[in-house]
């Protein structure tokens, strides 16, 4: 396979804060547009850095005044308690309404088959995200999904269009012209915006860097007790128990997408500081996704199989 | 604070299908090392799997199911990548006629047309309405990568011709920078580098081509006078109002003398904030938020504007891409939404359809289903309109489907020159 040794890229561009900029309030623009056209959005935030980094920009496009539309993290019940920590602070900090969905009532509603403590919820996910869409009659739900991450997501509009299942149909997707986003809908259908759907990876980290902004610890270089499995560095935890093959090792870790305990892997790292978090994703050889999430290893379609479905 | 970002270059990629757009992108993504590895790995089992090869490089940016299928391309991918001078997105975009609404989804954003085709079969029609379409919506350069030059034996008479043939259209639709580079998409050939199996060939490749064109075209039209469409009221503390919206045309500083349209209230600017916090000016592209000295009833759907001010009409001449399933006719109620305003429309007329091969206007009473033409439209409301030669943001709209919500036509105030 082709050896990919050096980026081209330099390690710390010059320009980045005008494509910042551009980035910022491009999003600020997307966020304003759906609240103004929809009835009942909502932004979805995990505690991940992507969503807090919706919800930063969320706060600076319509401050002063408070957020006009509540939050909502889908609970899979199988989250790092750090990232949990973190998304009461923030919601506490910006005084919003916090609606938490939980994949564990979907599984005592009789809805999914409960697949064990240590089984994976992601997929479950997508039934406890529809069902709070429509018992909380939204009609928009703001995600920060990135076009960069997923080649189902580079396919994307920024508005997209859910039917009344909830579904993306990835042929049928409606024209996206300019900057004219255009978000209505008939009952119990919604859209999903995706105001960072221009942004990679590096401008996330350099735009946290840039606002100073918070984010849960586990995404800095600490020591834990990890095992591998299927080629992934797993914390082990209430939700991932070593079997007899997998021996524990205490490694210096961090995280660098958090996703469910038990299939989002921890990567070798001793980039403690933003600043060298920025330096070692310039330099990686192997993309977020690929590096941490076993969830996409199934298949070749996994995203647009599980996108189709209704997932984020 | 400087929104339009030089060092961030938009393309789409533009031409006929099985011409080579997206192996072209998969080779220039590949060549610069802008792939994981992971995703590199990936493109090479689904290449496997298909048996299509070692690497088929269409499939970097042909992410569905159904397009690594059928071979083609469907909707738009979008890619970014980063050289040391500067970022890039790119939006790579289908080629068959079928999709041309995805293919102006891609351009209507684009700095910069990357149009590709197969030197054995020159200019095809389908080129021509892309080539078409990307100059009404008002992209200035393109880059021509005349393909397949390995299937040609590398001659240069093959690409010659094709050259007169690009030369003659692009003098007709009014590009001003054209670059037309001689390349093997398959193999790699004036890619990245330049190539040796191309001797009698003296410019630049493909890619350092897009490292010296222009960026931040998007916004830098023919632009007089800023403007502001209102989009959401922020109420401050104390109890005065600021009027959110992204700056357009040109910048906004306090103490600029404005006028709030269609209602006609001439006031000045008190204030301009970001996020929350004052700043002098507002330049173009920034979503800012404006205070006003007069006490209005602005709203969304208002503009703030300096002069020279725009048009506020509820009678509209328009070029149309249209993209609905039946035919549009005189007569037919649409929505529109321009800037932040939706409104109820009617056609008032239909007053020709562009002939893509002669580039003139035939007589016509409907357009069907991706063919482009000139109507008059009659507003409920009054709107606020600038052509969209002067001003991309305020010249254009889209018209919606009252019953399904689709978006069926892309729209522009006014009509192109080499109409």
């Amino acid at each position: 396979m082709t050896q990919r040794t050096m980026t081209t890229t330099p390690l710390r561009p010059s320009h980045a804060t005008d494509h910042l900029d551009l980035l910022e309030s491009h999003a600020i623009f997307i966020l304003r547009e759906v609240v103004a056209e929809c009835e009942r959005p909502v932004l979805l935030f995990s505690g991940g850095k992507d969503s807090a980094v919706l919800l930063h920009l969320a706060v600076k496009a319509f401050a002063p005044q408070q957020l006009p539309f509540p939050v909502m993290h889908i609970d899979t019940g199988q989250n790092f308690p750090e990232v949990l920590a973190f998304r009461d602070a923030t919601v506490a900090e910006i005084g919003a309404r916090l609606v938490v969905a939980k994949v564990q009532d979907t599984i005592d509603q009789g809805k999914v088959v409960d697949p064990g403590l240590l089984g994976s919820r992601n997929r479950l996910q997508t039934v406890t995200l529809l069902d709070a869409i429509n018992d909380n009659i939204f009609d928009a739900a703001f995600g920060g999904a990135r076009r960069d991450e997923d080649k189902a997501r580079a396919k994307e509009r920024i508005l997209s269009f859910r039917d009344t299942f909830g579904q993306w149909d990835p042929r049928q997707q409606r024209p996206e012209l300019w900057q004219l986003y255009q978000g209505k809908v008939n009952p119990g259908e919604h859209v999903r915006a995706f105001p960072l759907s221009d942004w990679t990876e590096l401008d996330i980290w350099q735009y946290i860097e840039r606002e100073k902004m918070a984010l849960p610890t586990i995404y800095f270089a600490h020591e834990r007790d990890v095992v591998k499995r299927d080629g992934m560095w797993l914390a082990v935890g209430p939700f991932v128990e070593p079997r007899e093959d997998e021996p524990i090792e205490r490694l210096t870790v961090r995280f660098r997408t958090v996703g469910d305990a038990n299939c989002t892997g921890a990567v070798l790292s001793d980039a403690d500081t933003l600043e060298a978090i920025i330096d070692e994703i310039t330099l990686a050889n192997v993309s977020e996704r690929g590096a941490t999430r076993a969830d996409d290893k199934f298949s070749e379609t996994a995203m647009e199989d599980r996108k189709r479905e209704g997932y984020f | 604070m400087l929104v339009v970002a030089k060092d961030l270059l938009r393309l789409a990629t533009i031409g006929s299908v099985d011409d080579g757009k997206s192996t072209l992108i998969g080779r220039l993504l590949v060549d610069t090392r802008q792939l994981f590895d992971d995703q590199l790995d990936a493109v090479a089992a689904a290449s496997e799997k298909r048996g299509v090869g070692d690497l088929d490089l269409s499939f970097v940016t042909d992410g569905l199911r159904a397009e690594r299928e059928q071979g083609i391309t469907i909707d738009v991918a979008y890619r970014y990548a980063t050289t040391p001078t500067r970022k890039f997105i790119i939006a790579d975009c289908p080629g068959h006629v079928q999709y041309t609404g995805n293919m102006a989804t891609g351009a209507s954003t684009a700095d910069l047309a990357l149009v590709v085709l197969d030197v054995a079969s020159g200019l095809k029609e389908q080129t021509r309405r892309h080539l078409c379409i990307a100059a009404l919506l008002g992209v200035r350069s393109i880059i021509v990568a005349v393909n397949k030059m390995d299937a040609v034996d590398w001659s240069q008479t093959a690409f010659q011709r094709v050259v007169d043939e690009i030369q003659t259209l692009s003098r007709q639709l009014g590009f001003k920078k054209v670059h037309i580079i001689p390349i093997s998409a398959l193999l790699g050939d004036n890619v990245v580098e330049t190539s040796s199996n191309l001797p009698w060939y003296e410019g630049p490749s493909v890619l350092e081509a897009l490292e010296s064109s222009e960026a931040g075209a998007w916004e830098h039209t023919n632009t007089q006078g800023a403007r502001l469409p209102i989009q959401w009221v922020l109420r401050q503390p104390g109890g005065g109002r600021t009027y959110a919206g992204m700056v357009c045309g040109d910048t906004l500083h306090v103490g600029d003398r404005v006028t709030l349209l269609p209602a006609n209230i001439e006031t000045t600017i008190t204030g301009l904030n970001f996020g929350g916090e004052a700043i002098d000016e507002a330049t173009v592209g920034l979503a800012a938020d404006v205070a006003l000295a007069a006490e209005t009833n602005a709203g969304r759907g208002d503009m703030i504007v300096t002069s020279p001010l725009p048009q506020v009409a509820n009678e509209i001449h328009t070029t149309i891409c249209w993209f609905g399933e039946r035919p549009l006719h005189v007569g037919q109620r649409l929505r529109m939404k321009h800037t932040t305003k939706v409104s109820p429309v009617r056609v008032k007329t239909i007053n020709g359809v562009i002939d893509i091969e002669k580039l003139d206007v035939d007589e016509s009473t409907s357009l069907a289903t991706n063919e482009i033409g000139l109507a008059t439209l009659n507003t409920a409301d009054l709107m606020v309109v600038d052509d969209y030669r002067s001003n991309r943001v305020t010249g254009s709209f889209v018209l919606i489907d009252e019953a399904t919500n689709a978006t069926v036509a892309a729209g522009m105030v006014g009509r192109a020159s080499f109409l």
